[in-house]
Protein backbone atom coordinates (compact mmCIF):
# COMPACT_ATOMS: atom_id res chain seq x y z
CA UNK A 1 0.00 0.00 0.00
CA UNK A 2 2.87 2.55 0.93
CA UNK A 3 4.51 2.03 -1.87
CA UNK A 4 1.61 2.29 -4.40
CA UNK A 5 0.52 5.61 -2.38
CA UNK A 6 4.02 7.20 -2.72
CA UNK A 7 4.79 5.78 -6.78
CA UNK A 8 1.41 7.74 -7.04
CA UNK A 9 2.20 10.75 -5.39
CA UNK A 10 5.90 10.92 -7.48
CA UNK A 11 4.56 10.46 -10.76
CA UNK A 12 2.52 14.61 -9.31
CA UNK A 13 4.09 17.65 -9.17
CA UNK A 14 6.08 17.30 -5.75
CA UNK A 15 9.29 19.32 -6.56
CA UNK A 16 12.42 18.11 -4.49
CA UNK A 17 14.82 20.39 -2.68
CA UNK A 18 17.54 20.97 -5.04
CA UNK A 19 16.02 21.14 -8.37
CA UNK A 20 14.84 24.90 -8.27
CA UNK A 21 17.64 27.62 -7.93
CA UNK A 22 17.38 29.68 -4.54
CA UNK A 23 16.23 32.45 -5.97
CA UNK A 24 13.17 30.84 -7.40
CA UNK A 25 12.32 28.71 -4.65
CA UNK A 26 12.53 31.89 -2.62
CA UNK A 27 10.27 33.79 -5.42
CA UNK A 28 7.91 31.22 -5.05
CA UNK A 29 7.92 31.45 -1.61
CA UNK A 30 7.10 35.16 -1.23
CA UNK A 31 4.15 34.49 -3.54
CA UNK A 32 2.89 31.71 -1.72
CA UNK A 33 3.27 33.59 2.17
CA UNK A 34 1.26 36.80 0.17
CA UNK A 35 -1.72 34.07 -0.86
CA UNK A 36 -1.85 32.30 2.17
CA UNK A 37 -2.17 35.70 4.13
CA UNK A 38 -4.77 37.22 1.51
CA UNK A 39 -6.84 33.76 2.72
CA UNK A 40 -6.57 33.97 6.20
CA UNK A 41 -7.73 37.37 6.28
CA UNK A 42 -10.44 36.10 3.79
CA UNK A 43 -11.34 33.58 5.76
CA UNK A 44 -10.76 35.52 8.52
CA UNK A 45 -14.52 36.27 9.45
CA UNK A 46 -16.02 33.31 9.01
CA UNK A 47 -13.06 31.41 10.37
CA UNK A 48 -14.29 31.05 14.01
CA UNK A 49 -13.45 28.49 16.71
CA UNK A 50 -15.90 26.12 14.82
CA UNK A 51 -13.96 26.57 11.51
CA UNK A 52 -10.57 25.21 12.62
CA UNK A 53 -11.83 21.57 13.40
CA UNK A 54 -13.86 21.73 9.90
CA UNK A 55 -10.54 22.89 7.98
CA UNK A 56 -8.46 20.80 9.76
CA UNK A 57 -10.46 17.57 8.90
CA UNK A 58 -10.82 18.35 5.25
CA UNK A 59 -7.20 19.13 5.25
CA UNK A 60 -7.22 15.46 6.36
CA UNK A 61 -9.52 14.58 3.76
CA UNK A 62 -7.88 15.67 0.95
CA UNK A 63 -4.95 13.66 1.94
CA UNK A 64 -7.05 10.80 2.63
CA UNK A 65 -8.81 11.41 -1.07
CA UNK A 66 -5.14 11.37 -3.10
CA UNK A 67 -4.66 7.48 -1.85
CA UNK A 68 -8.33 6.62 -3.67
CA UNK A 69 -6.86 5.67 -6.89
CA UNK A 70 -7.72 3.78 -9.79
CA UNK A 71 -6.44 1.43 -12.66
CA UNK A 72 -6.12 2.98 -15.39
CA UNK A 73 -3.94 1.22 -18.21
CA UNK A 74 -0.84 -0.47 -17.81
CA UNK A 75 -0.58 -0.61 -14.69
CA UNK A 76 -0.95 2.78 -13.79
CA UNK A 77 -3.23 4.14 -11.74
CA UNK A 78 -5.61 7.45 -11.45
CA UNK A 79 -6.29 9.44 -8.68
CA UNK A 80 -7.33 12.89 -7.30
CA UNK A 81 -4.90 16.49 -6.94
CA UNK A 82 -7.82 17.80 -5.03
CA UNK A 83 -7.43 21.45 -5.20
CA UNK A 84 -10.26 22.24 -7.48
CA UNK A 85 -12.69 19.58 -5.73
CA UNK A 86 -11.60 21.69 -2.53
CA UNK A 87 -12.33 25.09 -3.77
CA UNK A 88 -15.58 24.04 -4.94
CA UNK A 89 -16.89 22.42 -1.84
CA UNK A 90 -14.95 24.91 0.62
CA UNK A 91 -14.94 28.03 -0.96
CA UNK A 92 -11.69 29.58 -3.22
CA UNK A 93 -9.68 30.89 -0.41
CA UNK A 94 -10.79 28.14 2.20
CA UNK A 95 -9.96 25.45 -0.48
CA UNK A 96 -6.13 27.21 -0.41
CA UNK A 97 -5.76 26.97 3.50
CA UNK A 98 -6.80 23.42 2.93
CA UNK A 99 -4.89 22.30 0.13
CA UNK A 100 -1.66 24.66 1.86
CA UNK A 101 -1.83 22.39 4.84
CA UNK A 102 -2.11 19.30 2.78
CA UNK A 103 1.15 20.09 0.66
CA UNK A 104 3.14 21.14 3.70
CA UNK A 105 2.33 18.13 5.95
CA UNK A 106 3.08 15.90 2.79
CA UNK A 107 6.46 17.53 2.86
CA UNK A 108 6.89 17.58 6.28
CA UNK A 109 6.01 14.21 7.15
CA UNK A 110 6.49 12.17 4.14
CA UNK A 111 8.99 14.08 2.17
CA UNK A 112 6.79 14.32 -0.56
CA UNK A 113 8.51 17.83 -1.83
CA UNK A 114 11.22 19.64 -0.15
CA UNK A 115 11.08 22.23 2.18
CA UNK A 116 12.80 25.03 0.35
CA UNK A 117 10.87 23.87 -2.64
CA UNK A 118 7.90 24.02 -0.47
CA UNK A 119 6.85 27.47 -1.67
CA UNK A 120 6.77 26.47 -5.21
CA UNK A 121 4.21 23.25 -4.13
CA UNK A 122 1.94 25.08 -2.47
CA UNK A 123 1.57 27.77 -5.19
CA UNK A 124 1.39 25.12 -7.90
CA UNK A 125 -0.70 22.22 -6.26
CA UNK A 126 -2.74 24.45 -3.72
CA UNK A 127 -3.01 28.52 -4.80
CA UNK A 128 -3.26 27.79 -8.46
CA UNK A 129 -5.31 24.88 -9.05
CA UNK A 130 -7.78 26.15 -6.14
CA UNK A 131 -7.99 29.72 -7.50
CA UNK A 132 -8.20 28.44 -11.36
CA UNK A 133 -11.04 25.37 -9.99
CA UNK A 134 -13.40 28.53 -8.11
CA UNK A 135 -12.52 31.07 -10.63
CA UNK A 136 -13.45 29.26 -14.16
CA UNK A 137 -15.58 26.78 -12.03
CA UNK A 138 -17.95 29.27 -10.82
CA UNK A 139 -19.02 31.23 -13.72
CA UNK A 140 -19.10 28.03 -15.89
CA UNK A 141 -21.87 26.20 -13.55
CA UNK A 142 -23.59 30.02 -13.48
CA UNK A 143 -23.68 29.72 -17.31
CA UNK A 144 -25.15 26.45 -17.29
CA UNK A 145 -27.73 27.20 -14.66
CA UNK A 146 -27.18 24.27 -12.56
CA UNK A 147 -28.17 21.06 -14.86
CA UNK A 148 -26.35 17.82 -14.69
CA UNK A 149 -24.62 17.65 -17.69
CA UNK A 150 -23.50 21.28 -16.67
CA UNK A 151 -22.21 19.93 -14.00
CA UNK A 152 -20.28 17.41 -15.42
CA UNK A 153 -18.70 19.20 -17.85
CA UNK A 154 -17.75 22.54 -16.23
CA UNK A 155 -16.22 19.87 -12.97
CA UNK A 156 -14.56 17.57 -15.28
CA UNK A 157 -12.92 20.83 -17.64
CA UNK A 158 -11.81 22.96 -14.64
CA UNK A 159 -10.59 20.11 -12.90
CA UNK A 160 -8.45 19.40 -15.66
CA UNK A 161 -7.27 22.89 -16.08
CA UNK A 162 -6.20 23.20 -12.61
CA UNK A 163 -4.55 20.05 -13.09
CA UNK A 164 -2.53 21.30 -16.09
CA UNK A 165 -2.47 24.89 -14.95
CA UNK A 166 -0.31 23.03 -12.20
CA UNK A 167 1.91 21.08 -14.51
CA UNK A 168 2.36 24.15 -16.42
CA UNK A 169 3.94 26.12 -13.53
CA UNK A 170 6.04 23.27 -12.39
CA UNK A 171 7.62 23.50 -15.58
CA UNK A 172 8.04 27.23 -15.80
CA UNK A 173 9.83 27.02 -12.10
CA UNK A 174 11.87 23.94 -13.86
CA UNK A 175 13.28 26.65 -16.68
CA UNK A 176 13.66 29.14 -14.81
CA UNK A 177 16.28 27.00 -12.65
CA UNK A 178 17.76 25.78 -15.62
CA UNK A 179 16.22 22.96 -17.07
CA UNK A 180 15.42 23.21 -20.86
CA UNK A 181 12.29 24.09 -21.62
CA UNK A 182 11.91 21.81 -24.36
CA UNK A 183 12.70 19.09 -21.64
CA UNK A 184 10.89 19.95 -19.03
CA UNK A 185 7.68 21.25 -20.63
CA UNK A 186 6.37 18.25 -23.32
CA UNK A 187 6.67 15.20 -20.81
CA UNK A 188 5.22 17.36 -18.18
CA UNK A 189 2.43 18.51 -19.98
CA UNK A 190 1.77 15.35 -21.36
CA UNK A 191 1.23 13.19 -18.91
CA UNK A 192 -0.84 15.83 -16.92
CA UNK A 193 -2.78 15.92 -19.89
CA UNK A 194 -4.15 12.51 -19.17
CA UNK A 195 -3.76 12.87 -15.26
CA UNK A 196 -6.29 15.82 -15.74
CA UNK A 197 -8.84 13.18 -17.70
CA UNK A 198 -8.88 11.18 -14.13
CA UNK A 199 -9.29 14.03 -12.03
CA UNK A 200 -11.81 15.75 -14.28
CA UNK A 201 -13.66 12.54 -13.87
CA UNK A 202 -13.33 11.84 -10.15
CA UNK A 203 -14.19 15.37 -9.35
CA UNK A 204 -16.81 15.56 -11.24
CA UNK A 205 -18.13 12.31 -9.73
CA UNK A 206 -17.28 13.75 -6.21
CA UNK A 207 -19.78 16.55 -6.87
CA UNK A 208 -22.49 15.28 -7.86
CA UNK A 209 -22.68 12.71 -5.54
CA UNK A 210 -22.13 15.19 -3.02
CA UNK A 211 -24.99 17.38 -4.03
CA UNK A 212 -27.40 14.51 -4.32
CA UNK A 213 -26.65 13.45 -0.84
CA UNK A 214 -26.01 16.45 1.31
CA UNK A 215 -26.70 19.46 -0.62
CA UNK A 216 -26.94 21.55 2.50
CA UNK A 217 -23.08 20.85 2.84
CA UNK A 218 -21.50 22.21 0.38
CA UNK A 219 -22.86 26.57 0.71
CA UNK A 220 -20.45 27.75 -2.39
CA UNK A 221 -22.31 25.63 -4.96
CA UNK A 222 -25.72 26.22 -3.45
CA UNK A 223 -27.77 28.21 -6.39
CA UNK A 224 -25.63 27.00 -8.49
CA UNK A 225 -26.14 23.23 -8.68
CA UNK A 226 -29.36 21.78 -6.91
CA UNK A 227 -30.30 18.03 -6.69
CA UNK A 228 -33.23 19.35 -8.73
CA UNK A 229 -30.66 20.24 -11.27
CA UNK A 230 -29.04 16.62 -11.21
CA UNK A 231 -32.83 15.03 -12.15
CA UNK A 232 -33.35 17.03 -15.31
CA UNK A 233 -32.23 15.29 -17.88
CA UNK A 234 -29.67 16.64 -20.35
CA UNK A 235 -31.22 18.89 -23.25
CA UNK A 236 -30.48 20.43 -26.75
CA UNK A 237 -27.71 22.56 -25.02
CA UNK A 238 -26.27 19.84 -24.47
CA UNK A 239 -24.47 20.18 -27.82
CA UNK A 240 -23.28 23.57 -27.20
CA UNK A 241 -21.64 22.70 -23.74
CA UNK A 242 -19.56 19.90 -25.83
CA UNK A 243 -18.63 22.45 -28.25
CA UNK A 244 -17.31 25.12 -25.30
CA UNK A 245 -15.47 21.74 -23.47
CA UNK A 246 -13.94 20.89 -27.30
CA UNK A 247 -12.48 24.65 -27.46
CA UNK A 248 -11.02 24.66 -24.31
CA UNK A 249 -9.10 21.43 -25.20
CA UNK A 250 -8.45 23.08 -27.90
CA UNK A 251 -6.94 25.89 -26.67
CA UNK A 252 -5.22 23.59 -24.16
CA UNK A 253 -3.54 21.65 -26.76
CA UNK A 254 -2.44 25.05 -28.54
CA UNK A 255 -0.75 26.21 -25.88
CA UNK A 256 0.91 22.90 -24.84
CA UNK A 257 2.32 22.79 -28.43
CA UNK A 258 4.66 25.58 -28.70
CA UNK A 259 5.93 24.79 -25.55
CA UNK A 260 6.25 21.52 -26.91
CA UNK A 261 9.38 21.57 -29.12
CA UNK A 262 12.16 24.34 -29.18
CA UNK A 263 13.16 22.68 -32.54
CA UNK A 264 11.64 24.40 -35.50
CA UNK A 265 8.19 22.43 -36.04
CA UNK A 266 7.37 20.22 -39.14
CA UNK A 267 6.73 22.99 -41.70
CA UNK A 268 9.19 25.25 -40.42
CA UNK A 269 11.81 23.01 -40.80
CA UNK A 270 10.96 22.27 -44.65
CA UNK A 271 11.15 25.46 -45.36
CA UNK A 272 14.55 26.25 -43.83
CA UNK A 273 15.44 23.32 -46.17
CA UNK A 274 13.82 24.49 -48.78
CA UNK A 275 15.08 27.99 -48.36
CA UNK A 276 11.76 29.49 -48.55
CA UNK A 277 11.43 30.39 -44.89
CA UNK A 278 12.63 33.93 -45.80
CA UNK A 279 9.54 34.51 -48.05
CA UNK A 280 6.84 33.88 -46.04
CA UNK A 281 5.95 37.13 -43.85
CA UNK A 282 4.59 36.88 -40.18
CA UNK A 283 0.16 37.74 -39.88
CA UNK A 284 -0.06 41.06 -39.48
CA UNK A 285 -2.05 39.89 -36.19
CA UNK A 286 0.41 37.70 -34.67
CA UNK A 287 0.14 38.86 -30.96
CA UNK A 288 2.71 36.68 -30.06
CA UNK A 289 5.10 35.59 -33.35
CA UNK A 290 6.60 32.53 -33.07
CA UNK A 291 4.67 32.05 -29.30
CA UNK A 292 7.73 34.31 -28.61
CA UNK A 293 7.23 37.88 -27.14
CA UNK A 294 9.02 40.16 -29.27
CA UNK A 295 11.98 41.72 -27.21
CA UNK A 296 12.28 39.31 -24.98
CA UNK A 297 14.76 35.62 -26.06
CA UNK A 298 14.62 32.50 -24.98
CA UNK A 299 12.20 30.42 -22.63
CA UNK A 300 11.33 33.39 -20.58
CA UNK A 301 9.35 34.50 -23.69
CA UNK A 302 8.13 31.18 -24.40
CA UNK A 303 7.19 31.12 -20.44
CA UNK A 304 5.13 34.06 -20.50
CA UNK A 305 3.60 33.56 -24.05
CA UNK A 306 2.48 30.92 -22.19
CA UNK A 307 1.29 32.41 -18.93
CA UNK A 308 -0.59 34.95 -21.09
CA UNK A 309 -2.07 32.26 -22.91
CA UNK A 310 -3.94 31.00 -19.78
CA UNK A 311 -4.83 34.66 -18.92
CA UNK A 312 -6.97 34.61 -22.01
CA UNK A 313 -8.50 31.51 -21.72
CA UNK A 314 -10.02 33.42 -18.30
CA UNK A 315 -10.86 36.25 -20.01
CA UNK A 316 -12.53 34.30 -22.63
CA UNK A 317 -14.50 32.07 -19.95
CA UNK A 318 -15.08 35.19 -17.95
CA UNK A 319 -16.38 36.92 -20.90
CA UNK A 320 -18.92 34.39 -22.29
CA UNK A 321 -20.07 34.19 -18.28
CA UNK A 322 -20.77 37.93 -18.73
CA UNK A 323 -21.96 37.98 -22.35
CA UNK A 324 -24.81 35.35 -21.48
CA UNK A 325 -25.77 36.68 -17.76
CA UNK A 326 -26.28 39.88 -19.59
CA UNK A 327 -28.89 38.48 -22.29
CA UNK A 328 -30.61 36.51 -20.00
CA UNK A 329 -30.77 39.53 -17.86
CA UNK A 330 -29.93 37.46 -14.70
CA UNK A 331 -29.53 38.93 -11.33
CA UNK A 332 -26.05 38.70 -10.08
CA UNK A 333 -25.34 35.21 -8.25
CA UNK A 334 -28.59 34.12 -8.70
CA UNK B 1 -2.35 -2.35 6.84
CA UNK B 2 -2.56 1.41 7.54
CA UNK B 3 -0.07 4.26 6.93
CA UNK B 4 0.34 4.56 10.01
CA UNK B 5 3.30 2.65 10.24
CA UNK B 6 5.07 4.01 6.97
CA UNK B 7 6.09 6.93 9.02
CA UNK B 8 9.18 7.83 10.92
CA UNK B 9 7.03 8.58 13.91
CA UNK B 10 8.72 4.95 15.69
CA UNK B 11 12.02 6.85 16.38
CA UNK B 12 10.32 9.61 17.70
CA UNK B 13 10.55 7.95 21.58
CA UNK B 14 13.88 7.28 21.36
CA UNK B 15 16.12 8.95 23.59
CA UNK B 16 19.51 10.13 22.21
CA UNK B 17 21.13 13.98 22.34
CA UNK B 18 19.36 14.85 18.98
CA UNK B 19 15.81 13.77 20.57
CA UNK B 20 16.55 16.05 23.45
CA UNK B 21 16.70 18.73 21.55
CA UNK B 22 14.00 21.38 21.39
CA UNK B 23 12.32 21.69 18.27
CA UNK B 24 12.39 24.73 17.39
CA UNK B 25 16.10 24.48 17.61
CA UNK B 26 16.08 21.41 15.39
CA UNK B 27 13.70 22.85 12.77
CA UNK B 28 16.10 26.28 12.77
CA UNK B 29 18.92 23.72 11.92
CA UNK B 30 17.33 21.80 8.77
CA UNK B 31 16.37 24.84 7.93
CA UNK B 32 19.68 26.15 7.64
CA UNK B 33 20.90 23.31 6.34
CA UNK B 34 18.86 23.06 3.49
CA UNK B 35 19.91 26.57 2.74
CA UNK B 36 23.09 25.61 2.64
CA UNK B 37 22.81 23.08 0.30
CA UNK B 38 21.37 25.49 -1.66
CA UNK B 39 23.27 28.52 -1.65
CA UNK B 40 26.72 26.33 -2.59
CA UNK B 41 27.47 26.50 -6.11
CA UNK B 42 27.58 23.05 -8.43
CA UNK B 43 30.72 21.20 -8.53
CA UNK B 44 31.79 21.82 -4.65
CA UNK B 45 32.76 18.60 -3.59
CA UNK B 46 34.73 19.44 -0.77
CA UNK B 47 31.96 21.28 0.63
CA UNK B 48 29.72 18.92 -0.27
CA UNK B 49 31.25 15.95 1.60
CA UNK B 50 31.65 18.02 4.11
CA UNK B 51 27.67 18.65 5.14
CA UNK B 52 27.32 15.15 4.08
CA UNK B 53 29.23 14.28 6.99
CA UNK B 54 27.95 16.69 9.29
CA UNK B 55 24.09 15.16 8.88
CA UNK B 56 25.45 12.02 8.96
CA UNK B 57 27.47 12.34 12.22
CA UNK B 58 23.88 13.97 13.45
CA UNK B 59 21.94 10.55 12.31
CA UNK B 60 24.46 8.36 14.13
CA UNK B 61 24.15 10.89 17.28
CA UNK B 62 20.26 10.09 16.93
CA UNK B 63 20.70 6.55 16.66
CA UNK B 64 18.38 5.63 14.04
CA UNK B 65 19.96 4.10 11.72
CA UNK B 66 22.17 6.15 8.91
CA UNK B 67 20.94 2.78 6.59
CA UNK B 68 17.14 3.95 6.85
CA UNK B 69 17.84 7.54 6.26
CA UNK B 70 19.78 6.29 3.17
CA UNK B 71 17.06 4.51 1.81
CA UNK B 72 14.02 6.96 3.15
CA UNK B 73 15.86 9.43 0.78
CA UNK B 74 15.67 7.76 -2.61
CA UNK B 75 12.10 9.12 -2.36
CA UNK B 76 13.04 12.15 -4.05
CA UNK B 77 15.12 10.24 -6.98
CA UNK B 78 12.21 9.69 -9.65
CA UNK B 79 12.69 14.04 -9.90
CA UNK B 80 16.58 13.13 -11.02
CA UNK B 81 15.22 12.16 -14.02
CA UNK B 82 14.36 15.63 -15.09
CA UNK B 83 17.49 16.88 -14.07
CA UNK B 84 19.49 14.62 -15.80
CA UNK B 85 18.48 16.75 -19.22
CA UNK B 86 21.07 19.07 -17.12
CA UNK B 87 24.02 17.31 -18.77
CA UNK B 88 22.79 18.53 -22.47
CA UNK B 89 21.73 22.12 -21.44
CA UNK B 90 24.90 23.48 -19.92
CA UNK B 91 27.45 24.97 -22.30
CA UNK B 92 31.04 23.24 -21.60
CA UNK B 93 33.60 21.27 -22.45
CA UNK B 94 32.05 18.65 -24.93
CA UNK B 95 32.27 14.55 -23.27
CA UNK B 96 30.38 12.69 -25.68
CA UNK B 97 27.50 13.16 -28.02
CA UNK B 98 24.26 11.15 -28.38
CA UNK B 99 21.74 10.53 -30.82
CA UNK B 100 18.09 9.99 -30.53
CA UNK B 101 15.91 10.17 -33.16
CA UNK B 102 16.00 13.60 -34.79
CA UNK B 103 18.15 15.24 -32.08
CA UNK B 104 21.53 15.49 -31.96
CA UNK B 105 22.70 15.72 -28.13
CA UNK B 106 26.14 17.20 -26.66
CA UNK B 107 26.97 15.88 -22.64
CA UNK B 108 29.15 19.22 -21.70
CA UNK B 109 31.44 18.19 -18.39
CA UNK B 110 30.04 21.46 -16.85
CA UNK B 111 26.34 19.99 -17.51
CA UNK B 112 27.32 16.54 -15.99
CA UNK B 113 28.75 18.03 -13.10
CA UNK B 114 25.81 20.35 -12.64
CA UNK B 115 23.32 17.13 -12.27
CA UNK B 116 25.22 15.22 -10.02
CA UNK B 117 25.43 18.03 -8.04
CA UNK B 118 21.78 18.78 -8.22
CA UNK B 119 21.16 14.91 -7.08
CA UNK B 120 23.35 14.90 -4.25
CA UNK B 121 22.06 18.62 -2.74
CA UNK B 122 18.35 16.78 -3.46
CA UNK B 123 19.27 13.80 -1.52
CA UNK B 124 21.30 15.65 1.01
CA UNK B 125 18.06 18.05 1.85
CA UNK B 126 15.64 14.62 1.96
CA UNK B 127 17.51 13.21 4.54
CA UNK B 128 18.05 16.59 6.90
CA UNK B 129 13.88 16.56 6.59
CA UNK B 130 13.86 12.86 7.72
CA UNK B 131 16.13 13.59 10.62
CA UNK B 132 13.76 16.47 11.48
CA UNK B 133 11.33 14.34 11.93
CA UNK B 134 12.48 11.09 13.41
CA UNK B 135 13.61 12.83 16.05
CA UNK B 136 11.24 15.02 17.14
CA UNK B 137 7.16 14.93 17.74
CA UNK B 138 5.12 16.43 15.05
CA UNK B 139 3.17 18.17 17.78
CA UNK B 140 6.58 19.79 19.26
CA UNK B 141 7.50 21.01 15.02
CA UNK B 142 3.87 22.51 15.42
CA UNK B 143 4.81 24.50 18.94
CA UNK B 144 7.57 25.55 17.18
CA UNK B 145 5.90 26.94 13.50
CA UNK B 146 3.92 28.83 16.26
CA UNK B 147 7.02 30.10 18.06
CA UNK B 148 8.14 31.33 14.88
CA UNK B 149 5.04 33.49 14.24
CA UNK B 150 3.40 31.39 12.06
CA UNK B 151 -0.81 32.45 11.91
CA UNK B 152 -2.59 30.66 14.84
CA UNK B 153 -5.10 29.96 12.61
CA UNK B 154 -2.65 28.40 10.10
CA UNK B 155 -0.71 25.89 12.45
CA UNK B 156 -4.22 25.04 14.10
CA UNK B 157 -5.79 23.57 11.16
CA UNK B 158 -2.24 21.76 10.61
CA UNK B 159 -2.65 20.75 14.00
CA UNK B 160 -6.29 19.15 13.42
CA UNK B 161 -5.06 17.34 10.13
CA UNK B 162 -2.25 15.84 11.27
CA UNK B 163 -4.22 14.61 14.43
CA UNK B 164 -6.81 13.41 11.89
CA UNK B 165 -4.68 12.56 8.67
CA UNK B 166 -4.53 8.47 9.58
CA UNK B 167 -7.79 7.74 10.83
CA UNK B 168 -9.43 9.03 7.65
CA UNK B 169 -6.38 7.37 5.46
CA UNK B 170 -7.71 4.07 7.16
CA UNK B 171 -11.21 5.35 6.23
CA UNK B 172 -10.21 5.03 2.63
CA UNK B 173 -8.44 2.11 3.20
CA UNK B 174 -11.11 0.52 4.14
CA UNK B 175 -13.15 1.45 1.75
CA UNK B 176 -10.41 0.49 -0.87
CA UNK B 177 -10.25 -2.96 0.73
CA UNK B 178 -14.27 -2.87 0.58
CA UNK B 179 -14.07 -2.04 -3.22
CA UNK B 180 -11.82 -5.34 -3.34
CA UNK B 181 -13.86 -7.38 -1.64
CA UNK B 182 -16.69 -6.52 -4.08
CA UNK B 183 -14.57 -6.49 -7.58
CA UNK B 184 -14.69 -10.01 -8.73
CA UNK B 185 -13.35 -11.07 -11.96
CA UNK B 186 -12.36 -14.24 -13.90
CA UNK B 187 -8.27 -14.83 -13.17
CA UNK B 188 -6.26 -13.01 -15.49
CA UNK B 189 -8.69 -10.65 -16.58
CA UNK B 190 -9.31 -7.13 -15.22
CA UNK B 191 -12.86 -6.76 -13.48
CA UNK B 192 -15.14 -3.75 -13.48
CA UNK B 193 -16.25 -1.36 -16.53
CA UNK B 194 -14.59 1.08 -18.77
CA UNK B 195 -12.25 3.67 -17.18
CA UNK B 196 -15.11 6.39 -16.63
CA UNK B 197 -16.93 4.13 -14.91
CA UNK B 198 -13.79 3.40 -12.73
CA UNK B 199 -13.48 6.57 -12.15
CA UNK B 200 -16.68 7.25 -11.05
CA UNK B 201 -16.50 4.41 -8.82
CA UNK B 202 -13.73 6.19 -7.12
CA UNK B 203 -15.43 9.99 -7.23
CA UNK B 204 -18.14 8.49 -5.09
CA UNK B 205 -15.97 6.94 -2.95
CA UNK B 206 -14.23 10.23 -2.67
CA UNK B 207 -17.68 12.12 -1.75
CA UNK B 208 -18.82 9.86 0.86
CA UNK B 209 -15.14 10.43 2.43
CA UNK B 210 -16.35 13.71 1.92
CA UNK B 211 -19.38 13.26 4.00
CA UNK B 212 -17.98 10.69 6.62
CA UNK B 213 -14.92 14.00 6.92
CA UNK B 214 -17.68 16.43 7.07
CA UNK B 215 -19.67 15.09 9.54
CA UNK B 216 -16.99 13.67 12.18
CA UNK B 217 -15.53 17.29 11.94
CA UNK B 218 -18.94 18.19 13.60
CA UNK B 219 -18.64 15.48 16.03
CA UNK B 220 -15.21 16.32 16.73
CA UNK B 221 -16.09 20.31 17.28
CA UNK B 222 -19.09 19.36 20.17
CA UNK B 223 -16.93 17.03 22.01
CA UNK B 224 -14.10 19.73 21.83
CA UNK B 225 -16.79 22.53 23.05
CA UNK B 226 -18.31 20.38 26.31
CA UNK B 227 -14.42 19.85 26.93
CA UNK B 228 -14.19 23.72 27.04
CA UNK B 229 -12.68 24.46 23.69
CA UNK B 230 -12.79 27.65 22.71
CA UNK B 231 -11.13 28.30 19.85
CA UNK B 232 -7.64 27.88 21.07
CA UNK B 233 -5.27 24.83 21.45
CA UNK B 234 -3.62 25.57 24.67
CA UNK B 235 -0.60 24.34 25.46
CA UNK B 236 1.49 24.47 28.93
CA UNK B 237 4.78 23.60 26.96
CA UNK B 238 6.59 26.69 26.34
CA UNK B 239 10.20 26.39 27.62
CA UNK B 240 13.22 28.95 26.88
CA UNK B 241 15.74 27.07 25.42
CA UNK B 242 18.91 26.00 27.42
CA UNK B 243 22.23 26.19 27.34
CA UNK B 244 22.63 23.01 25.50
CA UNK B 245 20.06 24.45 22.69
CA UNK B 246 21.65 27.25 22.34
CA UNK B 247 25.16 25.78 21.36
CA UNK B 248 23.96 23.32 19.38
CA UNK B 249 22.20 25.85 17.31
CA UNK B 250 25.30 28.08 17.22
CA UNK B 251 27.67 25.64 16.62
CA UNK B 252 25.68 23.78 13.77
CA UNK B 253 24.86 27.30 12.07
CA UNK B 254 28.31 28.26 12.49
CA UNK B 255 29.97 25.20 11.04
CA UNK B 256 27.51 25.75 7.75
CA UNK B 257 28.11 29.20 7.51
CA UNK B 258 32.29 28.25 7.17
CA UNK B 259 31.37 25.55 4.79
CA UNK B 260 29.50 27.68 2.47
CA UNK B 261 32.15 30.58 3.57
CA UNK B 262 35.23 28.20 2.62
CA UNK B 263 33.21 26.96 -0.87
CA UNK B 264 33.07 30.65 -2.13
CA UNK B 265 36.12 31.86 -1.03
CA UNK B 266 38.48 29.28 -2.02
Amino acid sequence: MESQWLDGLALGLHIPDGFLTTPVALAWWVLTVVAIAVAVRRTGSELDERQVPLMGVMAAFIFAAQMLNFPVLGGTSGHLLGGALAALLLGPWSGVLVMAVVVGLQALLFQDGGLLAMGANIFNMGVATALVGYGAGMPLLRLFGGRSWGLAIVGFVVAWLSVMVAALLTSVQLVLSGVPAAVAFPPMLFVHTFIGIGEGLITFAAIAFIIATRPDLVKSLAGVVSPAGLERRAGGGLIGGVTVVGLLFAVGAALASPLASGDPDGLERVAEDQGFLGRASDAPYAILPDYTIPGIDGSISTILSGVIGVALVFVLIYGITQAVRARRGDAPNA
Amino acid sequence: MSLTSSTLERYVDRISPVHALDARVKVLMTLGYILTLAFLPNGEWAALAGLAGLLWWGVWQARIGLGLVLRRAFVALPFALVAVSLVFARPGAPLFDLTIGPWQLTASDAGLIAFISVVIKSWLSVQAALMLIATTQVVDVFLALRAFRLPTVLVAVMAFAYRYLFVLIDEASRMLRARECRSAAHHGRRGGGSIGWRAAVVGQMVGTLFLRSYERSERIYVAMLSRGYRGEVRTLDTQPLDSRDRGTLIGVLATLALIIYAALVW
